[in-house]
């Protein structure tokens, strides 16, 4: 554990959305995973924004990595040109996880918790998904 | 050797979300195998799996059954048993926001 939990990052395009996703996993997880959000663009409507994307990683990084979980189209895009961004030693240690955001984030940030690798926090959280 | 336990669950709302997440996060704080059943004949779910626990959607005055092997087999049933008996930490009103 000496690289410490994966972090979880929430982008959805709501701030609202992000945040009460963000309080569920604080609530029901705890505060033993590095945990940052983001949502709406920056005039206060409905969007998502790289630079906010690439702040709510620097937050929640972690030498383990750091999973993304996202709700729409523009969520992802976004947030995979916020991982291009990011110097290439970090950017093998960050994955989208393809699980819905809220409960994806719940089981993601459970597995983290428990100090599990990168993959195994994704990977538990697309079990989830429809098949 | 697997040592095995039961314990009769009053929570209000049965093993979901809020319950399932610190059932599943004590259980991976042992290194033994752990397994979990609502009945004693099986399926035996993975403790450690928060999906799997949480599918099983166990209601309220159900006996959950544990099963465990390896070295710190005995410590963790007892501390999975006790976190039942405590209806998980949780008190009324919190069992009827979750």
């Amino acid at each position: 554990m000496t690289k410490g939990n994966v972090g979880i990052v929430i982008v959805s395009h709501s701030a609202d959305v992000a945040r009460g996703t963000a309080d569920m996993v604080r609530q029901m997880v705890g505060d033993e995973v590095p945990l940052a959000w983001c949502g709406g663009d920056p005039d206060g409507g409905l969007g998502t924004s790289v630079e906010s994307i690439l702040g709510a990683i620097d937050q929640a990084w972690s030498e383990a990595g750091v999973a993304i979980l996202v709700d729409l189209g523009g969520a992802e895009t976004n947030s995979e040109m916020a991982i291009e961004m990011q110097p290439e030693e970090r950017q093998s240690l960050i994955a989208i996880c393809n699980a819905p955001i809220v409960e994806g984030a719940v089981i993601a940030a459970t597995e983290a918790s428990g100090g599990a690798p990168l993959a195994v926090v994704c990977g538990t959280a697309e079990e989830l998904s429809p098949a | 050797m697997m040592e095995e336990a039961s314990v009769f669950m009053t929570h209000a709302i049965g093993l979901h979300a809020r319950p399932s997440v610190k059932l599943t996060k004590l259980a991976k704080t042992f290194t033994a195998k752990i397994e979990l059943s609502v009945s004693g004949e099986g399926p035996w779910i993975d403790a450690k799996s928060i999906v799997k626990v949480m599918a099983a959607k166990a209601p309220q005055d159900t006996t959950l059954f544990f099963r465990a092997e390896g070295e710190d087999a005995g410590a963790a049933l007892e501390a999975l048993k006790a976190l039942v008996e405590r209806d998980f930490d949780e008190g009324a009103a919190d069992a009827a926001n979750a």
